[in-house]
């Protein structure tokens, strides 16, 4: 059954005020479109959850989308401070709960495989398990140590940017990989969106490249450049020129409400906004070919 | 005399700690340059794992973020974020880990997280990312940072990642499997830990004094009976840092 709707409708039917969203992707593949239909579609009180809140939800907690955000490392990669969270913590305006990476990722894999919990080895930093009673500290049975564990993030809606999906939603990523399955897996509501929309039998040619099966996902939409200005391995680069940019919109709120004004809500769609950017953005992030050699999956 | 900016001094000395055959948890910026300078003289067999999940990258151009594209294309595999933290960090898999941080103690404990009060943040810093488990499960870690006393206090005002704890006997105790900061390269020398696990100045650079280091440091630095000086950056180093890794010079031209 075919699942394929816009992504307008998908956001509309599967977020819903005060939900728990991870948008995932790590550098790679964020869902930079759906974080703007949320915004568009002024969707409010959410629980933003991403291992690096990077600028996608930098925006959406300047739009008023949030009430609180879960994070592991709350940065500008390669550029800095992500200066809207961090001031709207700074001034108490926004709720948070941190973690280190291999914690946040641990909480993540407890909520897709089912489990109570996961347990880690100690790391003796302390402050971070002090400070977040999600930590806690359990006796290993078997060896008597002590481990610590994280209970199950478990998502109301997970958004996972893809290369290629088909109509039902199974769906094959390359390059970084994050933590895309894990937060489908975890979630209860799936959106898919693609850069492709491919038949099944293109899927069926390399099963082990689909990390998502269809039978999870909710809705799947064909948003091609979704990820802009982070990226889709082998569509095109990430907008490293942006991300210096953001920067310097992010010191001023004037900056960010004309930026919201142009870009988020002067805009329908993400087709709209690619159009928008413009030939030189076009060029500057064609990427070249480098194709993997093909394998043989056998005819049996 | 051959001159050079601090960060490409930082580099330079960072990359010669690495080891051949070493597997490196690599971050962006110097760590990223020393490693790859490392690999073109000394470690050519130097194994560059990012933590966006790329093992054997091999960057065509200079990464700009630790998830850049660059590090997948040639790369020899990608996993997973969880598999990256548990198969190869926790696991025991990297023998050297970089970190920085807002604050470096006496014991090479590190802030990452916050200055103030941690529910009542007067300065908010980015947090652990991954280097809370960097710290505690690579065998060897490296700081990279610029000497300055706001940064080297006695105790840090958040420990995000453990060195010493309050002694080399406290770490020893936890029993984690990384033997904690083995090095911490400044733009004025190197500190390494005593067998008390303190962060004593045991190099200098070129043309660098005692004093220089003793007023920019927060606790009350000890000398080591061994001091030496650091050789200068070499004419090949440096060649291969400005022609070939930062020709734009995004992380090596100076200013800080």
């Amino acid at each position: 059954m075919s699942k394929l709707m816009t992504l307008s409708e998908a956001i509309d039917r599967y977020v819903q005020d005060g939900d728990l969203v991870y948008a995932a992707g790590f550098t790679h593949l964020i869902p930079f479109a759906a974080g703007h239909e949320i915004i568009r579609q002024h969707k409010k009180n959410l629980i933003l959850a991403r291992a690096t809140p990077d600028l996608i939800y930098d925006q959406m907690v300047a739009a008023g989308c949030a009430k609180k955000v879960i994070f592991s490392y709350m940065g500008n990669p390669g550029v800095g401070s992500l200066r809207i969270v961090r001031a709207e913590i700074e001034a108490g305006n926004l709720e948070w709960e941190e973690y280190s990476h291999f914690s946040m990722i641990s909480r993540l894999q407890a909520g897709a495989s089912g489990l109570p919990f996961m347990p880690m080895n100690p790391t003796a930093a302390g402050d971070l398990e002090r400070v977040n009673a999600n930590y806690r500290q359990v006796i290993d049975p078997y060896s008597g140590g002590v481990v610590v564990v994280v209970p199950p993030l478990k998502p109301d809606v997970a958004i996972v940017h893809v290369q290629r999906c088909d109509v039902e939603g199974n769906a094959q990523i390359w390059g970084i990989i994050g933590e895309q399955k894990e937060a489908a897996f975890a979630a209860d509501r799936v959106i898919i969106t693609a850069e492709e929309i491919v038949d099944e039998s293109v899927i069926r040619s390399d099963p082990n490249r689909t990390l998502i099966p269809a039978f999870i996902v909710d809705a799947v939409c064909h948003v091609p450049y979704c990820a802009h200005p982070s990226y889709t391995q082998g569509y095109y680069d990430r907008d490293n020129e942006f991300y210096l940019q953001w920067d310097e919109i992010s010191k001023s709120r004037e900056k960010v409400q004309a930026y919201l004004e142009e870009w988020v809500f002067g805009v329908a769609d993400r087709a709209a906004y690619w159009e928008k950017l413009g030939d030189e953005v076009h060029r500057r992030l064609q990427v070249g070919e480098r194709f993997s050699s093909p394998v043989n999956y056998g005819l049996y | 005399m051959i001159e050079y900016t601090s960060p490409e001094l930082l580099t330079i000395n960072a990359a010669r700690l690495l080891r051949d055959g070493d597997v490196v948890f690599v971050g962006v910026g110097l760590p990223n340059l020393a490693c790859n300078l490392a690999r073109r003289t000394h470690a050519p067999n130097l194994v560059m794992i990012y933590e966006a999940g790329v093992i054997g990258a091999q960057p065509a151009r200079l990464p700009l973020s630790i998830g850049d594209p660059t590090l997948v294309s040639g790369a020899l595999s990608v996993c997973s974020m969880y598999d990256i933290f548990a198969l190869y960090l926790q696991r025991g898999n990297i023998d050297v880990g970089f970190l920085g941080g807002a604050q470096i103690d006496r014991f090479g404990n590190i802030n990452a997280t916050v200055i103030g009060e941690y529910a009542r943040p007067k300065v908010r810093l980015p947090g652990s990312g991954g280097s809370m488990e960097i710290a505690a499960w690579a065998n060897r870690c490296y700081i990279i940072t610029p000497h300055q006393k706001r940064r080297f206090p006695e105790r840090v005002d958040f420990r995000t990642s453990a060195g010493f704890l309050s002694h080399r006997s406290e770490r020893e105790a936890a029993r984690l499997r990384g033997s904690g900061p083995q090095a911490v390269v400044t733009d004025i020398g190197i500190l390494e830990p005593d067998e008390n696990g303190e962060l004593i100045l045991t190099a200098l650079h070129p043309g660098r004094t005692v004093e220089e280091a003793k007023e920019n440091t927060g606790w009350e630095l000890k000398i080591s009976d061994s001091l030496r000086f650091t050789d200068p950056p070499s004419e090949k180093e440096l060649k291969i840092l400005r022609q070939e890794l930062d020709p734009n010079r995004i992380y090596l031209k100076g200013g800080e």
